[in-house]
């Protein structure tokens, strides 16, 4: 008898190492990092300074705060207590809110595990694979954001070299344990219902929840508390700050460790809890995996039945578009029922409608009324206003418009093998993305503008400019995202965070600045010809109102002319 | 009805589809066979006008793709080989919206929707969304898209990949009466005995050319082999020299 026929029973059974597991994700961020891809270089040039300068603005910001905290007797260090474990706070509840999300991709949606979970892995080493992907890809971006923070308070506190390697302790159960915990609660949830329901679920609960947070911190109006007369004593201060925010939270354990530290008296106990606390829940998670991931993953794999049909409002909106004609009904029909039907892209409204609430609860609670308070200012504020309406109305192109051609990449053969131009895909897109847009930008600005009590000046001006600002923040949209394509990314809100949004943001920001500019001036004459009853100088008025007449229609046209070239020569 | 004259596709240095030269006229169903990476894809999705050759030209019913494309479009069915499909809108919605990509809506459109996806067995599931459509169901609702508005050409790239026998059938009839009506069908296929059975004329690329062409017959004579395609196509791609599979299972 050969070897090879002998009893096999002996053998052992192969089990990949859990770091193997890791090896395909290792070397795909390898291959990334040395790729040599056209203008990689500039890109990671501008990310890193744009990066560091976010670091530094954070730790300049941090560190002036504790400078003047630390010289405050008795609650200097109570007040930076309480402001690390406010932040520590947010950062626990966004890593929880990230972790469920992205475990679900991950433990389940992921186009690895057909070959994991058909393979001689065993359920623990899976596991460990998977929450580990879970925590870096959930994580990173919290980790970046406490650099400068703990660098802050190392610095103003005299932690010394030390203190870096302490925080980098305290830090990592600190991200365990909600990744644990997130995947604990994907798990459940996938065993309740399909994953593909699931996913709809938690993005809507997710994003609900981060704007239900927004909307709460706005409305309880945090400006006030910085008002002495909000206490009736200094006791009352001081029992306040020395309250702990959340006794049983992970975060207020790495607060007291690292306020510890910095202080007199180290807190072991709060190091011990970190830790224990996480590797118990990782035992836990695991125990959870083994009972039910076998069962949630075979649940992953059905699809939910999602049943569809025209409704009325459909109908109507058909029959407003016939005089198009077909091709453009048909277009404008898919992008309203793709967008509608794709929870991860409609729940995104939620955000957006707390942004516009945020806003105009701003503009409403604006000092404007009383001493030292003159007529330019009443005039500067609605002007300044177009501004931040610009910005809001280019971050929601950015998260709406811009994906829009990268998100036709997997059917992009469909639609270069039709009889369709390029142009009547582009400027279905545009339009589709503007008209709401424009009705959002007028309803921001007609709702400031009476709150702000604005002359009639002011109200054709501010309606004139955010309805041209619109169409150029929309055309830029179409422009660099076609020309920075992500046709790979499944996900569409990934697609606005890529290289090619930061520059649609950036130069949205640049035209809208430009207009302003463009437009002090004539706004400027007008107001002090009001102001002295003077006659204002038309030609100014002409020329500038007529150069940013101008820019918003270069920069509507260009980016999509620019985006034709390019669509037009994708291959795929 | 489809001419494509010294076309040519380049990656850089490498040549992906290498000068070919070929007519199919209407009322034939060609086919289209060749090892992996031998260019057919390359081919067909250059004459769906998804990529643009690096020379040569394409011309569908003797309209010039580079040059009238809307045109020479509206003539052509694309069937991909890889079904990615709009994942939130209904089967009866996307045949539509296909339809209406041509030009076409209508209570005609409705009716050819609704045969074809009875044709393929998908009539309870026209008002579901894609995203719970298995592979084969996506594969036969793109099948269905290229028939919707009736073109006068079809290139389809490998469509037995993911159907079931039935549906293989199915296609294969739909195949040779469309065919039979008049129509153009350009398929590539790695299923020889499909391509033997069903092809009034086949060619044989291999490294981006075309090696031999013409009926089974016309093949045999040029192989100078009696035996089927299977025979013809591995002694033309000289894909006999494959390795010793005993050398390569006791490795």
């Amino acid at each position: 008898m050969t070897p090879a026929a002998g009893v096999r029973a002996a053998e052992p059974l192969p089990n990949p190492r859990l770091l193997h597991l890791l090896v395909p994700k290792v070397l795909t961020a390898r291959a990334r990092s040395v790729s040599d891809k056209k203008g990689r270089g500039v890109r990671v040039a501008l990310l890193t300074v744009i990066g560091s300068l976010f670091w530094a603005f954070i730790f300049g910001l941090l560190y002036k705060l504790l400078v003047y905290f630390r010289g405050i007797p008795e609650i200097g260090p109570l007040l930076s207590g309480k402001l690390l474990g406010l932040m520590l706070v947010s950062f626990f509840s966004i890593l929880l809110l990230s972790n469920v999300i992205t475990a679900l991709s991950s433990f389940f949606l992921a186009k690895d595990l057909d070959l994991l979970v058909s393979g001689p892995v065993d359920w623990l080493r899976l596991y460990g694979a998977k929450l580990i992907e879970t925590v870096i890809a959930s994580s990173w971006m919290v980790a970046l954001m406490s650099i400068p923070v703990f660098t802050a308070y190392g610095w103003v506190y005299g932690g010394g070299w030390m203190f870096g390697l302490f925080a980098v302790a305290v830090f990592i159960p600190f991200l365990v344990i909600p990744a644990v915990i997130g995947s604990a609660i994907t798990l459940t949830l996938v065993n309740i219902f399909p994953a593909r329901r699931t996913r709809d679920i938690l993005s809507v609960v997710a994003v609900a929840a981060a704007a239900g947070l927004v909307l709460v911190f706005r409305l309880v109006r945090p400006e006030q508390l910085a008002r002495p007369e909000g206490f009736k004593s200094l006791v009352d201060f001081v029992a306040v700050l020395r309250t702990p925010t959340s006794p049983f939270l992970p975060s207020e354990w790495v607060q007291r460790s690292v306020m510890g530290l910095l202080g007199e008296k180290p807190d072991w106990l709060a190091v011990y809890l970190l830790w224990t606390t996480a590797a118990a829940f990782v035992v836990l998670g695991a125990l959870l995996h083994r009972a039910l991931y076998v069962n949630g993953f075979s649940k992953a794999q059905e699809s939910a039945q999602r049943w569809a049909r025209s409704g009325i409002l459909s109908r109507m909106i058909m029959r407003v578009l016939r005089p198009l004609g077909v091709l453009k009904q048909e277009l404008i029909m898919k992008e309203i029922r793709v967008f509608f039907r794709d929870t991860t892209q409609w729940s995104q409204l939620i955000l957006l409608a707390v942004l516009v609430v945020v806003y105009v609860f701003n503009i409403k609670f604006l000092p404007l009324r009383g001493e030292g308070i003159t007529m330019w200012l009443i005039n500067v504020v609605p002007f300044l206003n177009l501004v931040l309406a610009g910005f809001v109305l280019a971050s929601i192109a950015a998260r709406f418009i811009f994906p829009g051609v990268s998100l036709e990449g997997r059917t992009l053969w469909l639609l270069r093998s039709s009889p369709m131009s390029m142009r009547d895909l582009l400027w279905a897109k545009f339009w589709v993305g503007t008209a709401p847009l424009l009705i959002l930008a007028l309803a921001i600005v007609g709702v400031t503008d009476y709150l702000l009590k604005v002359s009639s000046f002011m109200f054709m001006v501010s309606t004139f400019t955010i309805a041209m600002m619109t169409f150029a923040i929309s055309g830029l949209a179409i422009g660099f995202g076609t020309v920075f394509p992500q046709f790979e990314t499944e996900n569409a809100a990934q697609i606005p965070t890529s290289f090619g949004g930061l520059l649609f943001m950036m130069a949205s920001v640049a035209v809208i600045g430009a207009v302003v500019v463009l437009e002090a001036r004539p706004v400027f004459s007008f107001l002090s010809s009001r102001l002295y009853g003077s006659q204002p100088d038309l030609l100014e008025m002409v020329f500038g109102f007529g150069a940013a007449f101008a820019l918003c229609i270069l920069a509507t046209i260009v980016p999509i002319r620019v985006a034709l070239t390019r669509l037009e020569a994708v291959e795929r | 009805m489809i001419r494509l004259s010294r076309l040519t596709k380049k990656y850089g240095n490498f040549t992906a589809v290498d000068s070919i030269d070929l007519h199919v006229p209407s009322g034939e169903l060609f086919g289209f066979v060749g090892p992996n990476g031998a260019g057919k894809t390359t081919t067909l999705r250059m004459i769906a006008g998804i990529l643009k050759p690096t020379g040569g030209k394409v011309e569908i019913a003797g309209i010039d793709i580079a040059k009238d494309p809307i045109a020479a479009k509206a003539k052509l069915g694309f069937i991909p080989d890889r079904p990615f499909i709009y994942e939130k809108l209904t089967g009866a919605e996307f045949l539509r919206f296909v339809a209406g990509l041509y030009g076409e809506q209508g209570p005609e459109v409705e009716h050819r929707a609704r045969e074809l996806m009875a044709l393929f067995d998908l009539e309870e599931w026209r008002d579901e969304l894609v995203e719970s459509y298995s592979h084969g169901m996506r594969q036969k609702l793109i099948v269905s898209s290229a028939f919707v508005h009736r073109p006068q050409v079809i290139v389809v790239d490998e469509p037995h990949v993911g159907l079931d026998p039935k549906s293989i059938k199915i296609l294969r009839e739909l195949f040779k009466e469309y065919v039979r009506r008049g129509h153009t069908i350009l398929m590539s296929t790695h299923t020889l005995d499909a391509a033997e059975a069903l092809c009034d004329r086949i060619a044989i690329i291999a490294v981006g050319k075309i090696v031999a062409c013409g009926t089974m017959d016309e093949l045999r004579a040029g192989a100078e082999h009696k035996g089927g395609l299977e025979e013809i196509f591995m002694r033309l791609t000289g894909q006999l020299a494959a390795r010793d599979l005993v050398e390569v299972l006791d490795a």
